[in-house]
């Protein structure tokens, strides 16, 4: 088996908000990388390369019982394709639709063996309309998807927005995905090293490089007005109500820090939260310090399928804690909150 | 350990066949080799990598589909003719039929060239899985999403469709014609048989099956996929109904990753995940090891028509044959 797996980086976006023009600059750039890059269609990529695939996004539903077990099997194909060239890749960039749910992409990664010993997730940077985002939100759930399933968020366009603007779409998204890193851009002009090959989806990576990024920030959380709750259901304007729909259903995250956990508790505890609320659950992130254990432990999921390992011994003088975080529909942080503290040892 | 003849190709080796008095190898890097005695030849077809490859039904040429769209027929002589060209896709599968007809697909397109020239294609609904030309007439299975559907190449007829949930990777008809069998995406085998449709399911693989082979008058299809070569009885009237596999070349957590049924006698060929090959014969259970296990997964395998060759092809670049 080969001993290094290539890096996957996932392009998600809604439609107009700035995808194609980040990938353009990608395969223009002078970087001395070898991507291949997976796209919808050619029409708006400007440059020839044969390192260009199209592939009609061809979703599979797994005979496991299990709905949000769904891969990509065209990924499946060109990963295994791409595999017989010889020289390699540094790299795999695959761009979603704009209305993709980016959950089957990042699920064949884990799902499919085949494609698991050979590619890995790097990232996935979601390109978001500073102009628009906000009205997406409101009237598209796979835009909601896409911001809570990102591991780097360019919120682009923003020349076209007011710096108050501004401030509230940042904020939107921060309560949405409060560990995604986010950068400012116009007409995605970033620095080509903060999207690829970021390691940000490899909780390894991005702890080592970042030992903050699991930090609750749970105050980003206050522009949420939660007294929307109480909204009298009964009211008949629903044209000025509507903009408030997604408190009902809406994407946010929520973390939880402790001190050492009892692998016997906090195992069966994650296994049966990611169970019974899986197809709520977008994305799960975690640093767990165990009882006598004195090497860290790292999870990562997507929906139903959690993967975990030791990742490195506990340096000294470290604090051992925990750190977990989830990002979906219907959180109930509470109930979260309850069910981890119990398993502190 | 038999008499073997390598060679370091360095690249993917997609697929092998012996024609006439050539092994040819299909690699990655677009280009066939040649072998004849101890000689080489390189013949580079495509300007990517082969994806697919299969022989001609008379043994004399074979055909190639590669990620630069291209379909190419190249023979002996090395006379090369391009058969199509589908731009800026890739040509997934190829499959050869009988009086030199040739399937090839692209993502949900299916293309038929019958040996006297007539042309068809197939829209399909879902990305095409796999190819197989039936052993006698014209007819053509399409595996693909949820089903896989019958063709009758020379006619415009409606396609028998064998519907089974889930995604088919693979597809083989028995040799006599009377069942079908695709691989699927969750570890496991479904099949039909042709006469009442009834399905049959085979499963309890810990990996995906990706090779299919038939022993001779298609009395076992041998499987790759498991850490032994799974051989499921088809002699029957009732095929693998009901019945318990035979198990051949177990080892411990190694996978066979393909399989090659010998022309005339009831053993198989296997090639794992580390590189090892063996022969193991069914009956007697008997197992002769032909490459120690080291290098890369055996991605070829494949004997020739009287089963005194082995050929086999490793992803990472090794080619060889065997005298058996």
């Amino acid at each position: 088996m080969p001993e290094t797996q290539i890096p996957v980086t996932v392009l998600t976006g809604y439609l107009g908000a700035g995808k194609t023009t980040l990938l353009n600059r990608i395969l223009s750039e002078n970087h001395g990388k070898r991507y291949a890059v997976v796209v919808n269609e050619f029409g708006e990529i400007g440059i020839d390369n044969d390192l260009i695939v199209e592939s009609d996004e061809e979703i599979y539903e797994m005979n496991n019982g299990c709905v949000c077990c769904t891969v990509r099997g065209d990924l499946i194909r060109v990963v295994e394709g791409l595999m017989k060239r010889p020289g390699g890749f540094d790299g795999i960039l695959v761009e979603t639709t704009g209305l993709a749910n980016p959950a089957p992409v990042a699920q064949t990664f884990f799902m499919d063996d085949d494609v698991k010993a050979r590619a890995k997730l790097d990232a996935v940077i979601t390109v978001a309309d500073a102009k628009h985002l906000l009205q997406r939100l409101e009237d598209a759930p796979e835009a909601e998807e896409q911001i809570g399933f990102a591991d780097v968020i360019l919120l682009n366009k923003t020349d076209l927005v007011t710096p108050a603007e501004l401030a509230e779409v940042e904020s939107r998204i921060r309560s949405i995905n409060s560990h995604a890193i986010v950068y400012r851009t116009e007409r995605c002009a970033i620095p080509l090293d903060r999207v690829l090959d970021r390691g940000a989806f490899d909780l390894d990576r991005i702890l080592s490089l970042d030992p903050d990024f699991l930090d609750s920030d749970s105050h980003e959380h206050d522009h949420h007005d939660h007294e929307h709750h109480d909204h009298d259901h009964d009211d008949h304007d629903h044209g000025h109500d509507h903009h408030h729909h997604h408190h009902d259903n809406a994407v946010s995250s929520v973390s939880l820090r402790g001190g050492a956990l009892d692998p016997e508790l906090i195992f069966p505890w994650i296994s049966r939260i990611t169970q019974e609320f899986g197809p709520d659950i977008l994305r799960l992130k975690g640093i767990l310090a165990l009882k006598d254990d004195p090497e860290r432990y790292v999870v990562q999921g997507v929906h139903m399928i959690i993967e975990g390992d030791h990742q490195r011994a506990w340096r000294d003088g470290e604090t051992r804690d925990s750190r977990l975080v989830f990002i979906g529909r219907k959180l109930d942080e509470t109930m979260l909150k309850t069910g981890f503290e119990a398993c502190l040892a | 350990m038999p008499a073997t003849q390598q060679f370091p190709f360095a690249a993917f080796v997609v697929e092998v066949a012996f024609l006439g008095d050539h092994t040819v190898f299909a690699l990655g890097d677009g280009s066939l080799r040649w072998v004849e005695g101890n000689v080489a030849k390189k013949a580079e077809i495509h300007s990517g990598a082969i994806l697919s490859a299969a022989p001609t039904r008379d043994g004399k040429a074979m055909v190639t589909g590669g990620d630069d769209g291209k379909v190419v027929l190249v023979d002996a002589s090395s006379a090369v003719k391009r058969i199509a060209l589908v731009e800026k896709k890739w040509i997934d599968h190829v499959a050869t039929g009988p009086d030199g007809a040739v399937a090839f697909a692209a993502g949900r397109q299916v293309f038929i060239r019958l040996g006297d020239g007539r042309e068809k294609v197939l829209d399909l609904e879902r990305a095409v899985g796999g190819l197989a030309f039936a052993p006698k007439g014209t007819r053509l299975a399409v595996a693909s999403y949820d089903a896989v559907t019958l063709w009758w190449a020379g006619t415009d007829a409606e396609p028998v469709r064998l519907a089974w949930k889930g995604a088919h990777l693979g597809v083989a008809f028995s040799p006599d014609n009377r069942f079908v069998v695709s691989a699927m995406q969750e570890n496991a085998l479904h099949g039909w048989r042709l006469e009442d449709g009834k399905d049959m399911r085979m499963s309890g693989y810990p990996a995906k099956t990706r090779s299919l082979a038939w022993t001779p008058k298609g009395r076992f299809l041998a499987t790759s996929g498991a850490n032994s070569a799974v051989l499921w009885p088809f002699q029957s009237k009732n095929g693998p109904m009901g019945k318990q596999p035979t198990l051949v070349g177990g080892r411990a957590d190694m996978l066979a990753t393909r399989v090659a049924a010998h022309p005339r006698e009831e053993k198989v060929a296997i090639g794992y995940q580390d590189g090892m090959v063996i022969l193991a014969d069914i009956g007697e259970r008997k197992e002769v090891a032909l490459r120690k296990a080291g290098g890369g997964p055996i991605s070829a395998l494949a004997f020739d028509k009287t089963g005194k060759r082995l050929a086999y092809g490793t992803e990472d670049g090794t080619g060889a044959i065997v005298t058996l």
